[in-house]
């Protein structure tokens, strides 16, 4: 198994589960509030998954991601003010306005896109894991998915060639208990989408996804094997989604109840990281608040950058169509 | 780039044209990459491939399994990552499978990506009716393909083409569907030896003429040429223009011709409902209407599925026969 990770990458993870929440949160009331165009899915609640992955990649891995994809970016390294620019259709956002919340990219950062279609993500990754092993310089690609893909063939398609090729490959599978609106019951007649894993020769594994460390060393192992040429494996984070599937209060379709997340929020991610780190006695509460505060702030300034961005010229609408 | 002049020019079939190309795009550029269904170890069901395994290697000559959305996925995943892939798929009609990946993912991922992605694929397919394959192996959906921004769609009609539009093709870097037609792999034409391209986007004067133009594209331009010799003895002096590339369009020779000749036909293989010829119909009344002597024609395939009994499927397909009779039809002959 992977070490313990040392303070270092805990209080990295902290920081990163940090900014992706105060993003979303100041992301989802100017939707409320009717400021930013469009859709808004929101990563509130599933923070642990993308910082523990995150932490163990570099600009050079490739990920993949989903509908619900600012966490992603954020954790792979985005910067708020062009993300914030790009939720706004800004020109300085980071796809100049042409992608939005569902396509938000960054290929420096080796993101490559939120996603709007569910499902669409995998066998994009096993291309880029591809292009990894051909390359052979030891990088990897992540594939971030949900509950709700694994039922999409694009994703047994691309497990099954994954594991076929052996490539340097991690399928992460964010099972926040529902595909859109409906219940993982109600949509797949199993409970651990990793049962799914043995099927193509890869190792399936469940983790607490509300837990970054758990997260962190499962993933560290999994990309242990995938950088040793021993191929993917399919890691399986539980976790839940505490806004809507859109937006923060969403459609108000009753499809959960206020208890179940009540309970889900009692385990909240960052505040389960933080009780740990101040038993570890690395970070006490003041000086959480206090990276909170700073993050906070630079969310702040981000949103104002956004704003101040001028909107595209409408010269630029067929640009970028080819290259 | 210019069309090279020959150096060594051969006699070679359509399919060992193809060959050829995909040796050359292997050898010149080195991350270039085949993957498909049955291209390595059996070398493509229809035998161009044949000979690249052992040539370049397995890391280069990929089969997969049949997943054709994951094969697609495959390649727009490392193109945007630093390869060159020739995706194949090996019948048009299967784009069914993998639509999302062409139509969501390979057309608009630059443009979503506000211009940092470049997705350098050359997608190798195969259209066409006439061999018996009934409804689901013998369609030719290029408007499919065509509708989409982000795509470049080329249908070689020639071995000379197929090899030039390949290897043009594979050094672009946008997404390039190379639609080849089955009826043609033993079709025989003069290759060059050397490496050439043939710029996508620039349509050919296949055979000159002054008062008609037939448009088309694919195989349709050898029953076109088969129709202007028996259409001359009408008096009909037919001008062909094989398109080459789809999309781009080049709309500029077609303009150029019907300015001269004040008539024309659009011909294709697809159904005529919705296909090519409504669109190129329609440039050509919005650049030359003052020129035209008469409608433009089309001809194309009837409203069905392609059917499979040979007495059925030779009634569907556009020939010369029935290009003479749209054309006379269309003069009052």
């Amino acid at each position: 198994m992977t070490a313990q990770p040392t303070d270092e990458v805990l209080l990295d993870m902290h920081r990163r589960m940090v900014r992706i929440r105060n993003f979303e949160q100041e992301a989802g009331k100017l939707a409320e509030d009717g400021k930013i165009p469009g859709a808004l899915h929101l990563y509130v609640g599933q923070e642990a998954v993308a910082a523990g992955v995150m932490t163990h990649l570099s600009d050079q891995d490739w990920i993949t991601s989903t509908h619900r994809g600012h966490g992603h970016l954020i954790a792979k390294g985005g910067e708020f003010g062009p993300m914030f620019a790009e939720l706004f259709g800004r020109a300085t956002g980071y796809c100049k306005g042409k992608g939005g919340s569902m396509h938000i990219s960054n290929m420096d950062l080796g993101m490559l896109g939120a996603n709007g279609i569910v499902g669409a993500g995998p066998p994009i990754a096993v291309g880029a894991a591809f292009s990894c092993k051909t390359q052979g310089e030891g990088h990897v690609a992540a594939t971030f998915f949900g509950d709700g893909a694994s039922n999409e063939g694009s994703f047994h398609e691309a497990a099954n060639m994954a594991s076929l090729y052996k490539l340097p490959m991690l399928f992460v599978c964010e099972n926040n208990g529902y595909g859109e609106y409906t219940p993982q019951a109600n949509h797949q007649a199993i409970v651990d989408v990793a049962d799914r894993a043995p099927g193509y020769g890869m190792p399936g594994v469940v983790v607490d996804g509300m837990d970054a460390v758990a997260v962190y060393e499962a993933a560290g192992e999994a990309l242990r094997r995938a950088r040793a040429g021993e191929g993917p494996t399919l890691l399986e984070c539980k976790t839940y989604r505490f806004f809507d599937h859109v937006g923060v209060r969403g459609m108000g379709l009753s499809y959960r109840t206020d208890e179940e997340l009540a309970e889900w929020q009692k385990r909240d991610p960052i505040t389960l990281f933080e009780a740990r780190l101040a038993e570890l006695e690395i970070l006490d509460a003041d000086s959480a608040q206090a990276v909170h505060d700073e993050v906070l702030a630079g969310v702040r300034a981000g949103i104002e950058f956004a704003e101040a961005s001028p909107l595209p010229d409408p010269s630029v609408l067929l640009d970028d169509v080819y290259a | 780039m210019a069309e090279a002049q020959a150096t060594e020019t051969r006699e070679l079939p359509y399919v060992a044209a193809i060959n050829e190309a995909v040796r050359t795009v292997l050898t010149e550029q080195p991350n270039a990459f085949v993957a498909g269904e049955d291209v390595a170890g059996a070398g493509s069901v229809f035998g161009y491939y044949r000979g690249l395994l052992d040539e370049f290697g397995d890391g280069r000559v990929v089969d997969t399994p049949i997943s054709e959305e994951g094969i697609v996925g495959l390649g727009v995943g490392a193109a945007a990552t630093g390869l060159r892939p020739v995706i194949d798929i090996m019948f048009m009609d299967f784009m069914g499978e993998c639509m999302d990946e062409i139509a969501n993912q390979m057309a608009k991922m630059r443009y979503m990506f506000g211009g940092s992605a470049k997705l350098p694929i050359t997608v190798l397919t195969m259209s066409g009716a006439g061999m018996n394959m009934a409804a689901q192996h013998s369609q030719s959906l290029e408007v499919w393909l065509c509708h989409l921004p982000g795509l470049k769609v080329v249908m070689p009609s020639t071995p000379y083409d197929a090899k030039g539009l390949i290897i043009g093709a594979a050094r672009d870097d946008n997404p390039v569907f190379v639609a080849l037609n089955k009826m043609s792999l033993r079709l025989k034409g003069p290759v060059p030896e050397a490496s050439y391209e043939i710029p996508i986007g620039e349509a050919k004067v296949v055979r000159e003429g002054t008062n008609f133009t037939i448009v088309t594209y694919s195989r349709m331009v050898h029953e076109s040429l088969k129709a202007a010799e028996e259409l001359a003895a009408d008096g009909v002096d037919v001008e062909v223009i094989d398109l080459r590339s789809l999309q781009p369009l080049d709309t500029d020779t077609v303009i150029a011709s019907v300015k001269k000749t004040q008539r024309a036909a659009v011909v294709h293989e697809a159904v005529r409902f919705a296909g090519m010829g409504g669109e190129i119909a329609a440039q050509i009344q919005e650049h030359a209407f003052d020129y035209l002597d008469a409608p433009v024609a089309r001809v194309g395939a009837p409203f069905s599925p392609v059917p499979f009994s040979p007495a059925l499927e030779q009634s569907y397909v556009p020939n010369a026969a029935k290009i003479v009779a749209e054309v006379r039809a269309l003069l009052g002959g």
